[in-house]
């Protein structure tokens, strides 16, 4: 069985965020980027897989993007570590995501040739939050996608997921190959050992160029969000006060 | 003839607040472009009063794709109706809101209609230049991104709670039955079965008040204050990851960064320190609350009101207070 992970290379949401002084770009600079924490599950879950079947199951890594300057910004090392929790090789296909469009074609054009059964991606990237580029792989490739997947069990061609949707969980039957997004659930998070860790340097990396591919949507600029209205501190002993602020908004 | 179409999205047999919200999206921008507002209702049947219910939030037209196979929601299924009646309509325009489904289908709907998306945008598009420009929230809340596209047909998904639902009442609507039967190929990942959790329950991405507890409450045994606070506001319970991961309450309630992002009108935090993970699911929220007993609860530093104060105090106050205030303001 063939597994390929995609990942986003996203900046810790720990970080400072800046932007260039047209505002069009994420300034990078002393930025620590790391693996998208969504894409965390579905890295787990295929080692989880490759665990069972060592032999059976082979897990591709890949990142859409461009290593940057500084040694917190390197996609490389961010699929390193992923391959790390016992996975087989990564691909990096060299380019910056411009758009969600451009982002899904790399992938589709590379994982089209490769006979993948299970197409893995977090549900959204903390970055932008889209949730666009697993739909839009699954609708280039035409397969089956299951979005917000909380677990997957797989029995030979066919897969049984859950899905989380508004109040509640859907099961759903699906054949193989497929294309899952996934949420919180899917597995728990790991976190590589010292043999992995060794292991991962000398896996196989491919750099590949990036198809050609005209972005659909592009970033006029970014804005820091409005200021925070006033703060006001109740005394806990006029909590009438509270209610009569929160009722003055038509909140109560 | 030119329109904007809108995914009237039926979820247990009605339509939702987001819908509405789309609805109201959807008539905004056509009445700045000029062109009618289409309701697409796709489903094995339509619910109760779906013309009058559309119509009144703006729908001239109600455009019905009904087959027995789209009687569950499968993306690939619906992208493809969806995609299908765009193309032969050579409609421009198309509104979805970024629910569970309209998030799994529209980047489908995208590649299948050959179309730009813009996805989570808190307001309509608006002209520029040659396209059109739109805003969203990036970087956990750290920033808005402008984006811009003037590839058509343009598809957007507007963010829960961005829009608030508009009476726009049409004096005449009509209906169109729209022939769409779905490929044995997009009905392969079928739903088998609903696990429903608290169906009396608001739920959370929907919910316009949501009050949520943390690990200061120290134990599931005293969730009733945050029970009862949520039932006297109508509001949705939530809670941070820690809390989720203990066990103390199921994860289909942990709002923050790898749980639920919620923007809600109003969200009450108590016991929450406010670590910058929690902070990225609910920043976007309209009005803070937050009750702590540390002063230097990181929390307090994007609250419109703190209570520096023992949770288990000054909450069953809080409650009292407000069912006071309601009794007294409700006839």
């Amino acid at each position: 069985m063939k597994i390929l992970c995609c990942i986003s290379h996203v900046p810790d949401t720990t970080t400072r965020i800046q932007f260039s002084a047209d505002g069009t770009q994420l300034d990078r600079t002393g930025v620590t980027f790391i693996v998208n924490p969504y894409d965390d599950f579905v890295l787990a879950r295929a080692a989880e897989l490759k665990e069972k079947n060592p032999s059976g199951v082979h897990v591709t890594v890949l990142c859409v993007g461009k290593n940057g300057a500084s040694s917190t910004d390197n996609v490389d090392s961010n699929l390193r570590k992923a391959l790390a929790l016992g996975l087989d090789e990564a691909v990096r296909i060299d380019a910056l995501p411009v758009d969600g469009y451009f982002v899904a074609n790399q992938i589709a054009a590379y994982a089209e040739k490769q006979g993948f059964d299970l197409l893995f991606f977090g549900k959204e990237s903390i970055d932008y939050n889209g949730s666009q580029v697993p739909g839009m792989v699954a609708a280039l490739l035409n397969l089956p996608y299951i979005s917000y997947a909380t677990s997957i069990e797989i029995a030979g061609q066919k897969a049984v997921l859950t899905r989380e949707i508004t109040g509640g969980k859907e099961r759903i039957e699906s054949p193989l190959p497929l294309v899952l997004s996934a949420q919180k659930g899917l597995a728990e998070w790991r976190i590589p050992n010292v043999r992995g860790i060794m292991q991962a340097k000398t896996k196989p990396l491919h750099v590949l160029p990036p198809v050609e591919v005209t972005p659909r949507v592009q970033t006029l600029r970014h804005e820091l969000p409005p200021a925070k209205g006033p703060f006001k501190k109740i005394d806990p002993d006029k909590i009438e006060e509270l209610v009569q602020e929160l009722a003055n908004k038509g909140l109560i | 003839m030119s329109a904007v179409a809108v995914w009237a999205e039926v979820s247990e047999g009605r339509f939702k607040k987001s819908t509405l919200e789309a609805l109201t999206a959807a008539r905004t921008w056509a009445d700045a472009l000029g062109l009618p507002v289409w309701a697409v209702v796709i489903g094995k049947e339509v619910p109760q009063n779906t013309s009058q219910v559309l119509a009144e939030y703006g729908a001239d037209k109600v455009i019905r794709i009904l087959h027995p196979e789209l009687a569950e929601f499968i993306p690939a299924a619906y992208a493809r109706a969806m995609a299908a009646f765009l193309a032969a309509h050579k409609v421009p325009y198309a509104v979805l809101s970024q629910t569970y489904n309209g998030r799994a289908m529209a980047p489908m709907l995208s590649v299948w209609a050959d179309g730009a998306l813009l996805s989570g945008i808190v307001q309509v598009p608006e002209k520029e230049s040659a396209g059109f420009r739109a805003r969203r929230i990036a970087y956990s809340n750290k920033a808005i991104e402008w984006v811009y596209t003037d590839h058509l047909p343009l598809i957007v998904t507007m963010r829960a709670n961005a829009i608030i639902p508009a009476r726009a009442p049409r004096p005449s609507v009509s209906e169109e039955d729209f022939a769409f039967t779905p490929s044995a190929e997009d009905l392969r990942a079928r739903p088998v079965g609903v696990e429903k959790v608290a169906t009396d329950k608001i739920p959370l991405t929907e919910a316009e008040i949501v009050v949520s507890g943390g690990r200061g409450l120290k134990g599931p045994e005293n969730w009733g204050i945050i029970e009862e606070l949520a039932q006297v506001l109508g509001a949705a319970t939530a809670c941070s990851k820690p809390v989720a991961d203990v066990g103390w309450r199921p994860h289909h309630e942990h709002v923050g960064q790898t749980g639920i992002q919620i923007s809600p009108n109003l969200y009450i935090a108590i016991g929450i320190s406010g670590a910058i993970q929690h902070l990225a699911g609910v920043a976007s929220s309209k009005n803070i609350v937050v009750i702590n007993n540390d002063p230097e609860a990181p929390f307090f530093k994007v609250a419109d009101y703190g209570i520096v104060a023992d949770a288990f105090e000054v909450v069953p106050r809080l409650i009292e207070a407000i069912k006071k205030y309601k009794a007294e303001h409700t006839h």
